[in-house]
């Protein structure tokens, strides 16, 4: 039988939890900085130009924004798998399915040319585009996932948990089919043009979402001295190599069906032969250290018993996401659009050759703002709301509790 | 993994309300693609567009480049990866048999031009006679037109800029293309800076007008000597149309 569940707010009093906030309001200071100063000077101090267009915020806003759908798998698991064993995690499941998609959100905000119009952006929408649809699907996410933490958090409203669960896991395969599309729908280059970037970007969702979640729960558990049983952490990290592998699986089915169309040999030599850095990422940090290495350490018999090896994999399983959208972004982008196909171009505007960018540092200093951001909201959120259960020993995460009946018994998720 | 029969909806709901979910999802965005290629020619007004013969456009020469530029007052800052170009000449040389020629490429116009497809805010926008462009008002500069535009044609500008012509608004953060001199073609001219430019100097590589015209230059000459389009197998039908290649 499963013990009732308490949340309970952390003290937030701690020498350690200051120096956490502190440092991610250094993050968040860089952050505004960059913003700032791209403000200020206009992008032509990033690396990003008139060939590569989006560039490394863009990495860490997509990244964010798909892990964000995925940091709501646990919450999925209890309100509409019915697994009771991750109910008491629904709710900082929630919570950091808001945070991350705001983090992610105010990066992409910060990097358009014209940040002080976001009014426009949110007042007139062209439903043909995906990037209209993703506003209200962003906002929407967000509050439903509102809606579903206030049914969690209080008891009258409970029992309105599975609809909102129900809603919230529709709306965030929806989320990231919008996301996908973003470049699934872009026609003229070769690297996007595929519907299967959809699912495939639904499949990273669950798997980066996944390794955050783990490594959050590690770190909250363990920082807050809360116990945290083998139970829950040894189902999670199960999954997640699950997960991993299905992102193989949609990399695998995409590459397969572009190198039998011979008019993608090009874009496919690029990624997996010689394009450089793109092909080096592709393999070595994509594949190698972001899917096979985690798989590895997560499904070997011995080793996938420490935690400390659990929480290795889900950093790297993070490493490979960064790489494939790294590869898909950057490199789609860098890789020259074909416009006059048998002939080779050029011209003073970087017509046929491979675009060159180096990722600059307010680049980089905007996207760790926004991962810094996003983890400030969730560490104060911690503080002042009862998202995290008190325990989560084994004998809170009973595997057997399915098929006793107790499902009551916990309560509030 | 533990099963759990009382879940609060079962496997089938589930699976049927996601695959509704997921149908609704995808034929929503073709209901509204739809749109343009219903509302495609309207055959009353003109469409305005351009004929380059690339048999006539010399190699090496830049003279519609360089009087677009100063038409519009686009200028190189010295940084040649983020300054703007709305028009440039592109060099092709055939990988089967060696042969070179060059034309040049600006916005094609596109009847169903992709850039406005995916501009969020309507910023981007097709007027009725047919020339794409960019409002500065509403562009928030988030640059989904250039990553969706086939023909590379537009530019971001990446900084402050001065010395702007008052027909051709420019401003930092926004995104701009070839107008096909829409200020002249509103002041009555028919002609571009460009084309003025390729006759100036006898090449004659060019012609502007009106396409919805029968009797006009372009369109008999359209008629009379066929033409394709770059990335024709897209199917946007610009209204850059080109010989030769």
């Amino acid at each position: 039988m499963t013990l009732k569940t308490h949340f309970r707010d952390i003290e937030g009093r701690s020498a350690r939890y200051v120096a956490l906030l502190g440092g991610l309001l250094v993050l968040v200071a860089l952050g505004v900085l960059a913003a700032l100063m791209k403000g200020s000077q206009g992008h032509y101090i990033t690396g990003m130009n008139n060939q590569v267009v989006w560039g490394l915020p863009h990495i860490f806003a997509i990244l964010l924004i798909v892990a964000a759908s995925g940091a709501l798998n646990a919450a999925s698991f209890s309100s509409v798998f019915g697994r009771v064993a991750y109910k008491p995690l629904a709710r900082v499941s929630g919570l950091l399915a808001m945070t991350l998609l705001i983090g992610g959100l105010v990066i992409l905000v910060l990097d358009l040319g014209r940040p002080d119009r976001l009014v426009v952006a949110m007042t007139h929408y062209n439903f043909k585009s995906i990037f209209a649809w993703n506003i209200f699907l962003y906002t929407g996410f967000l509050a439903v996932v509102a809606v579903y933490l206030w049914f969690m958090i209080e008891r009258r409203m409970n029992r309105y948990v599975p609809i909102a669960g129900y809603t919230a896991f529709i709306w965030r395969l929806i989320l990231t089919t919008g996301t996908g599309s973003i470049f699934g729908f872009l026609v003229a280059r070769e690297a996007y043009d595929a519907a299967i970037l959809a699912p495939m970007f639904i499949a990273m969702s669950f798997s980066l979402g996944m390794a955050v979640f783990i490594l959050v729960v590690l770190a909250t558990f363990l920082g807050t001295g809360r116990p945290l049983g083998d139970l829950i952490l040894r189902r999670m990290k199960n999954l997640l190599g699950i997960f991993v592998a299905g992102v193989l699986y949609f990399v695998l089915a995409y590459h397969l069906t572009n190198l039998y169309a011979t008019r993608l040999h090009g874009i496919e030599a690029f990624v997996l032969l010689n394009g450089g850095i793109y092909t080096f990422l592709f393999w070595v940090v994509q594949i190698g250290i972001g899917s096979v290495l985690p798989l590895v350490l997560l499904f070997h018999p011995v080793w996938s018993q420490s935690r400390r090896v659990i929480a290795a994999a889900a950093g790297l399983v993070l490493v490979g996401g960064f790489a494939q959208l790294y590869v898909i972004v950057i490199g789609g982008q860098a890789y020259p659009l074909e416009m006059f196909p048998g002939y080779d171009m050029s011209s003073s505007f970087f017509d046929g050759v491979v675009a060159s960018y180096v990722p600059s540092l307010p680049e980089l200093m905007l996207g760790v703002g926004g991962v810094g951001f996003a983890f400030l909201l969730f560490a104060l959120a911690l503080k002042f709301l009862p998202f995290l259960p008190a325990s989560l020993s084994d004998e809170h995460v009973d595997p057997h509790a399915d098929q006793s009946g107790t499902r009551t018994a916990a309560a509030g998720a | 993994m533990s099963s759990d029969n009382s879940a609060p909806l079962s496997r089938r709901q589930f699976i049927t309300g996601a695959a509704a979910a997921v149908a609704g999802l995808t034929i929503a965005p073709g209901v509204f693609l739809l749109k343009p290629a219903e509302a495609a020619q309207k055959a009353d007004g003109p469409r305005w567009g351009l004929l380059i013969d690339t048999s006539k456009c010399a190699d090496g020469c830049t003279a519609c480049v360089r009087a677009c530029h100063e038409e519009n007052g686009v200028r190189s800052l010295g940084r040649p990866e983020t300054d703007a170009q709305w028009i440039r000449k592109v060099n092709l040389t055939e990988r089967a048999t060696g042969h070179q020629h060059s034309l040049p490429v600006m916005c094609q116009h596109c009847e169903n031009p992709p850039c406005v497809d995916v501009c969020p805010t309507h910023a981007s926008f097709i007027r009725p006679d047919g020339i794409v462009l960019v409002d500065k008002h509403s562009c928030i500069g988030c640059r989904y037109c250039m990553m969706a535009c086939p023909y590379k044609a537009r530019s971001f500008i990446h900084e402050k800029l001065t010395d702007q012509k008052p027909h051709a608004p420019r401003g930092k953060g926004t995104v701009e293309s070839c107008t096909l001199c829409v200020h002249r073609i509103d002041r009555g001219e028919r002609t571009t800076a460009c084309v003025e430019a390729c006759n100036r100097d006898g090449h004659k590589a060019m012609t502007f007008g009106d396409l919805h015209d029968p009797d006009s230059e372009i369109s008999q000459r359209l008629r009379n000597y066929g033409s394709t389009t770059i990335r024709a197998d897209l199917r946007l039908n610009p209204a850059v149309r080109y010989q030769g290649i």
